[in-house]
């Protein structure tokens, strides 16, 4: 059996083609995460330009409105480029550079992924081309000009459902026809070995600084950490440094769409099957003949029919539950921390309010929970709107 | 390994004869229409069929083949279905038959219970362009136990691996990549393996087949013949007849 395993999930099943390449890739890898030098540079850009550490702020009000555990929001949204996105970006483009890569390319589904390669590359000085599901690039337009602005060519996919699986398939098949010169910044905790390691470890810092901070407030870990999983890569990162403290629940929130006994959802480990798909091993939304089901989520962000395989393995072991959170409680969660705590945030990090919303009653005051606010929702205000039956386009 | 009552060493036959690989996505326009098309290609001259099973994502097809995978799920080819097809093709053909497919299909049947219908119905190996060396082992050995090919992808950007997977060779080796790569391509798979290869490039017109036909040992067809089919749909059969004969004549005009 090959590298990069979770338990039974993971592994390498690519094309022979891109053997080779996701081999050297983990080489390099191996290399520069232990370079001191490759790793001072990233930190320097971490806080000197994407303004790292993010807050770990304790959302007072709302903690006063639920009645029960304490709530800390990590905010990632405060982030350059307004996600947790861009830790993994900085990360990867950094290192395709010293490859000796000119070039990257990247799929994207709500365009936050695809915002913040470009604009790694900007600052990097690499070429940059984004492949976003045709779908994905009418209900996100500002994102596709934006990536635009920053100097990205944005093919819009055509192919299959049109959304972030075709995205991914497209990325793919372009990254095994130019490799020479190309890195794909692969942008969640899925795809073959090393993929699932290399954007876990670079979006880790969030649960390293969350552990200190918690730590420092409070003078104890969380009852429970709280993220929205989508491939799962602001969710890994979350859980990552908590894992080994086994009384901190970890809870994944999947998007439930329009319910989990609709077929419209993209509630992967509630709903889906161990499956092989984009390189992995892990549980996807799949019909009895294994074909890919279409997923459907408010939420392009959340509108995957996988999920990255450590968490299929986290759910396996019972470290961590996933729990469905509809596109009604998400949208509802929007508007609450929205009006609670005068932030926005976006669509994707609702559906973690909208679970911490269920739960917080039922811890003690002298108990705490983090709640990974993944980005800002600027980009989902027309979509809302729309939801609520304004006609607001972007 | 497979043993002696595998049919794929029959393509490749005749001391230094080429063979005519012909490929066709199950279920497009129909089943009953791939039912009628396999005869009439082996009649035509193919020498193996390389049968596809439509996958929602065909990651590694060009367009043309991802569109007839798309219409034949469309139009509710399922697995069981190719197995259908492959049945009704065996009542009247003994022509060395491949599958490909991608590996989420097959996971989903059961690896066991999936080969043992290919044993049933005298399927000779499979083509899992997902499925790297690195990964094969959990499909080889009931493949092997029925008598099907497990058989491996090259390319271009193989380099030092080729040598491990060209000496694990069972029936042929399908060479992929650009026109251009794959002559120096077959010159390293000769030095580590005798295993045929067979060129997989985009093949669409006789000329190609001379030219990858003079330095390899067959010429799979794809594209090409999954659009004839897009474009006649049931009534592809004489076209794919005289584009068939087309191409073997093409081989033949090597071996002479």
């Amino acid at each position: 059996m090959s590298k990069g395993r979770y338990g039974i999930h993971g592994g390498q099943y690519v094309s022979e083609a891109l053997m080779n390449e996701i081999q050297r890739l983990e080489e390099c890898y191996e290399y520069y995460k232990k370079d001191e030098g490759f790793q001072a540079e990233l930190t320097e850009l971490l806080n000197n330009y994407a303004g790292r550490p993010s807050l770990l702020y304790y959302a007072e009000k709302m903690t006063k409105d639920l009645g029960g555990a304490k709530i800390y929001l990590k905010r990632e949204d405060l982030n350059h480029t307004g996600s947790h996105k861009i830790n993994n970006v900085l990360g990867q483009v950094l290192m395709a550079k010293k490859m000796g890569k000119t070039r990257v390319i990247a799929e994207t589904g709500a365009g936050q992924h695809g915002v913040a390669t470009a604009t790694a590359a900007a600052l990097l000085g690499m070429e940059c081309e984004i492949f976003m599901g045709r779908e994905d690039t009418e209900r996100q337009a500002l994102n596709v000009y934006r990536m635009e602005l920053l100097g990205a060519k944005v093919h819009s996919v055509t192919s299959g459902t049109q959304t972030l699986k075709d995205a991914v398939n497209e990325t793919m098949r372009e990254w095994t026809n130019r490799m020479a010169d190309t890195h794909y910044v692969l942008g969640s905790v899925m795809g073959p070995h090393p993929f699932p390691m290399i954007v876990r470890d670079f979006q880790s810092v969030i649960s390293r600084e969350a552990r200190e901070q918690i730590l420092k407030a409070e003078g104890r870990l969380p009852a429970a950490v709280v993220a929205c999983v989508g491939g799962g890569s602001n969710a890994m990162g979350a859980f990552y440094h908590f894992i080994e403290d086994k009384e901190v629940e970890l809870i994944g929130c999947e998007a439930a769409g329009k319910g989990v006994d609709t077929a419209c959802h993209a509630a992967t480990v509630t709903k889906g099957s161990l499956g092989i798909f984009h390189g992995m091993k892990s549980y996807f939304c799949q019909d009895e003949y294994g074909q890919i089901a279409p997923v459907y989520s408010i939420s392009a962000g959340l509108d995957y029919p996988g999920v990255g395989p450590e968490h299929a393995n986290l759910h396996d072991t019972g470290r961590a539950k996933y729990v469905p959170i509809t596109d009604e409680e998400a949208v509802s969660a929007f508007e609450y921390i929205a009006k609670t705590e005068g932030i926005i945030c976006a669509i994707e990090s609702a559906h973690a309010i909208a679970q911490v919303r269920k739960i917080a009653a039922d811890y003690s005051p002298d108990q705490n929970i983090i709640v990974c606010v993944s980005g800002r929702g600027d980009k989902d205000v027309a979509a809302i709107a729309r939801y609520r039956g304004v006609d607001i386009h972007d | 390994m497979i043993n002696e009552n595998n049919k794929i060493k029959r393509a490749f036959h005749m001391p230094n004869a080429k063979a005519l690989i012909v490929f066709l996505t199950a279920g497009d326009p129909d089943a009953d229409s791939c039912v009628k098309f396999i005869p009439e290609m082996e009649r035509a001259g193919a020498d193996l069929i390389e049968i596809g099973i439509p996958f929602s994502d065909p990651i590694a097809e060009d367009e043309i083949v991802q569109a007839a995978n798309i219409r034949a799920i469309k139009r509710g080819m399922t697995t069981d279905g190719v197995f259908d097809i492959v049945k009704r093709v065996r009542e009247r053909s003994q022509i060395p038959l491949c599958l490909k497919s991608y590996l989420n299909p097959v996971f989903h049947y059961g690896y066991e219970r999936f080969f043992e219908k290919c044993g049933e119905l005298s399927v000779d190996g499979i083509i899992i362009p997902d499925l790297p060396y690195e990964e094969k082992a959990e499909v080889e050995e009931p493949a092997n136990r029925h008598n099907v090919a497990l058989i491996p992808m090259l390319a271009p950007a193989s380099e030092e691996r080729i040598e491990r997977i060209a000496k694990n060779t069972d029936g042929y080796i399908y060479v992929t990549g650009s026109k251009e790569a794959v002559p120096s391509l077959v010159e390293s798979i000769r030095r580590v393996t005798a295993a045929p290869c067979a060129i997989g490039v985009g093949i669409a017109a006789p000329k190609q087949v001379e030219h990858m036909a003079s330095f390899s040992e067959g010429c799979i067809v794809e594209s090409a013949a999954v659009k004839i089919i897009e474009e006649y749909g049931k009534e592809a059969a004489p076209r794919l007849y005289e584009f068939v004969k087309n191409m073997k004549e093409a081989v033949f005009a090597i071996n002479l």
